[in-house]
């Protein structure tokens, strides 16, 4: 019954700009060099030159190395900087090495760490070792008291493609809200099968479900695949029919993409101008 | 700026309809007059909206319509199979391309959501023809013996709750199986029924092969009783049912009748809760609850009553009442007046009776047929909530301890057309389905529908299938 609910006119504006507010900006590519992060950074904090009042996303995800990079070049306008850690994508080093990776990103800044479970571990039944390996990160996360403190947020991605049930889904959901996760992602968009709605949904009714059972509200994030503002659309509507409006909000709600901020952007100028944008109309960064 | 999570109205255009100011009967392949010029109205239940002036077919239209069929079965039942099929496959394929007309037709004429009438209703009616336009020249591999024969001219009355697709389920397997057919419509909903007349000229059906004769009770009265027709069949009340049976009983005609449901969906306690809380929203709610094999007896493990009901209520909550052509719409009218009146008389007992009443809040349109979802707690079997039809967005709950005790409840009913069971056990599950006197389990889902799959009651519910190879049945001298 989902997604058959119509967003228009004014009401899309401010939708458009919630999801605009929503977005994890992302480039994750073996390519990826300083000059790049510097310009995706610029993106971040001018999406659309000719409208300033274009809100900024939420963050910029990277990789580890690149997070100095990042910092530097956003400064204090807040727009986070979220860094993908614990060997991303595969998941597939010793522990030493996962935390590490995490130590480095958080030291180097990072206000979010994006961590992947160990898929092998959990197909293979060992719920054990994949809790423990969250809880670990999760300490990993805490910053110097030099730093200013605190930790740095942990978003624990599923890869629900690997996980391919959703029954499975539904379990490592629980396993990572209950080992500290501030947020549960689908998916590191670097397999076959990213964030689906009906994964999505199923993510939802559990956060819902954790936050009725302990008081304590998870985040979720679908990533991967996102990319046309209809998507976005539908999105939003299955979070404010499932868990409702405390979960419309960039802090508890996130959209990890990279082509979907243009497209956004388009509409939003096709609404604010009365006449259809172009790809030309918009910044590639 | 708006709120975006209070929705816009996103309504179907109507322009893509067009009603005629009034209908004649359609009989050996024109459309005329009734012999006595009687007329009834069909409104828009929405708005209580005259939308056309239909004629009343009395004696005289019937036993002309009957001519007529009788007249075509020779030469159509002549015909070979491939033939035949051609036109139900160039009958399927002209549904299919006035889809969306269709869609809003029926919502208009029924109240319906256009969401259902879009994305159900219509194609389904498609799939019928395509599935029967297939066995029409396979029949003698359907099991039936070599070269079955079709038996004459059909009688068929329906309901107004899924108004086209009623008529495909009787129309599609009479034709395929070479018989001719004489139809009455629900006075409430004739509308698309008229527009399939149109549609069978369009196709080129030969003249006198498919007669609609409009009307209301005393019209499906004569049809039945008329001498000439050799097979009867009908989807409606278990009363009218009865009449019908009474009114055949020692004549040589046939008949299958599909009747009323008081449909248990039994949850027990190791179920995927929030799939079960759709499947129960889409049991019940879907067409308004206005549906034969409604689950509208909710039956839950006690242990995870109060879980469910939490999930089911806040479920509720999202659901949309409204204007049937708005895409948004969840749940639309109430058919009719008399309809709405029948709900809120059971409603009322079930109040009187000590039920516990929770209905979706916010406010009704003004005008029309309209009731909220509604939930009863704290029902026991001796309710009259718990044992008659209702037929509308009312659920009853009743928890229970055991399997056996599940069981035992479920089919503590006069009716058995369907139930639904949700369990993540396999083996749970088919020692729930094997002891359900019910034409229909379904498990982990509700309200399936398919052309190849058979349908029909258990007791009250009435007796014969339609459907898939087992509907071909009642359409052939077997």
């Amino acid at each position: 019954m989902l997604a058959t609910r119509s967003i228009k006119t004014d009401a899309k504006v401010a939708a458009i700009d919630l999801a605009i507010r929503m977005i994890d900006l992302t480039t994750l590519e073996g390519a990826d060099t300083p000059g790049k992060v510097r310009a995706l950074c610029a993106k971040a904090l001018h999406p659309d030159p000719g409208a300033p009042d274009a809100p900024r996303p939420a963050a910029i995800c990277v990789y580890g190395d690149l997070v100095a990079e990042a910092k530097a070049a956003l400064g204090d306008f807040g727009v986070h900087v979220a860094a993908v850690a614990t060997a991303f994508p595969s998941g597939r080093a010793s522990l030493d090495v996962k935390l590490a990776d995490v130590a480095y990103a958080v030291a180097a800044g990072a206000d979010e760490i994006d961590m992947v479970i160990d898929r092998g571990a959990f197909l293979a039944g060992r719920y054990r070792a994949v809790f423990d390996e969250i809880v670990a990160v999760k300490a990993a996360c805490a910053r110097s008291a030099a730093a200013g403190g605190g930790s740095a947020h942990l978003k624990v991605i599923l890869e629900t493609g690997e996980l391919s049930t959703y029954d499975n889904v539904r379990r490592a959901s629980w396993l990572a809200m209950l080992a500290g996760a501030d947020f549960i992602k689908t998916s590191t968009g670097k397999v076959s099968v990213n964030a689906t709605l009906p994964v999505t949904l199923v993510m939802l009714q559990a956060v819902r479900d954790f936050r009725e059972a302990t008081g304590r509200q998870v985040g979720v994030k679908p990533a991967g695949g996102i990319r046309t503002t209809k998507d976005a659309m539908k999105y939003l509507v299955l979070v404010n029919e499932t868990v409702g409006t405390d979960w419309l909000d960039p802090d508890w709600f996130r959209l990890g993409a990279s082509s979907l901020l243009n497209d956004l952007l388009m509409q939003r100028q096709k609404l604010a101008t009365g006449r259809y944008s172009g790809p030309d109309y918009v910044t590639v960064d | 700026m708006g709120n975006p999570f209070e929705y816009a109205p996103a309504p179907e255009s109507r322009a893509i309809v067009d009603i005629a100011p009034a209908y004649g009967l359609f009989i050996d392949g024109k459309f005329a007059d009734a012999a006595d010029g009687g007329r009834l109205k069909t409104v828009n239940p929405a708005t209580e909206e005259v939308l056309a002036e239909i004629a009343i077919g009395g004696e005289a239209d019937v036993d002309r319509a009957v001519k007529a069929a009788r007249k075509a079965f020779k030469s159509w039942s002549a015909l070979p199979g491939a033939e035949r099929a051609k036109y139900l496959f160039r009958i399927a394929r002209l549904i299919q391309e006035h889809g969306r007309e269709l869609a809003v037709l029926e919502s208009i004429d029924n109240g319906k959501p256009i969401r259902e009438s879009r994305d159900v209703d219509i194609p389904l009616v498609a799939a019928h023809f395509f599935h029967y336009a297939g066995w029409a020249d396979k029949l003698g591999h359907a099991g039936f013996g070599p070269d079955p024969k079709p038996i004459g001219v059909a009688g068929q009355v329906i309901p107004w709750n899924f108004p086209l697709l009623m008529l495909a389920w009787k129309v599609a397997p009479a034709l395929a199986g070479g018989n001719t057919v004489v139809l009455k419509p629900a006075e409430t909903t004739p509308l698309t029924a008229l527009r399939f007349a149109e549609i069978c000229v369009e196709a080129g059906l030969p003249d006198g092969v498919l007669n609609i004769v409009t009307g209301a009770g005393e019209t499906g009265r004569a049809l039945i009783a008329h001498p000439d027709v050799d097979k009867v069949a009908f989807t409606g009340s278990t009363a009218v049912g009865k009449e019908i049976a009474r009114t055949i009983a020692g004549t040589r005609k046939r008949v299958t009748l599909e009747l009323g449901g008081k449909a248990a969906n039994i949850v027990y306690d190791d179920a995927a809760i929030d799939s079960a809380v759709d499947g129960i929203v889409e049991g019940i709610f879907f067409n308004g609850g206005q549906v034969c094999c409604a689950g509208s007896r909710l039956l839950v493990q006690e242990s995870v009553a109060d879980e469910l009901l939490a999930s089911l209520t806040r479920r509720i909550k999202t659901l949309r009442v409204g204007d049937p052509l708005d895409k948004n719409t969840d749940v639309g009218a109430i058919n009719s007046a008399a309809q709405l009146s029948r709900i809120r008389e059971l409603v009322t007992a079930g109040e009187a009776e000590g039920a516990e009443r929770w209905s979706l809040a916010g406010e009704l349109p003004g005008k029309g047929f309209w009731f909220p979802p509604t939930v009863f707690t704290g029902v026991t079997q001796a309710h009259r909530i718990a044992r008659d039809e209702i037929f509308g967005p009312v659920l009853t709950v009743q928890t229970f301890r055991t399997p056996a005790e599940a069981v035992e409840k479920a089919n503590n009913t006069a009716y058995g057309l369907s139930a639904g069971v949700w369990t993540e056990k396999g083996a749970k599950a088919l020692w729930t389905a094997q002891r359900l006197r019910a034409g229909v389990v379904w498990t982990n889902t509700f309200n399936k529908f398919d052309p190849s799959s058979p349908f029909g009651g258990f007791k009250e519910s009435g007796f014969g299938r339609e459907g898939g190879r087992h509907g071909l049945e009642a359409y052939l001298d077997v």
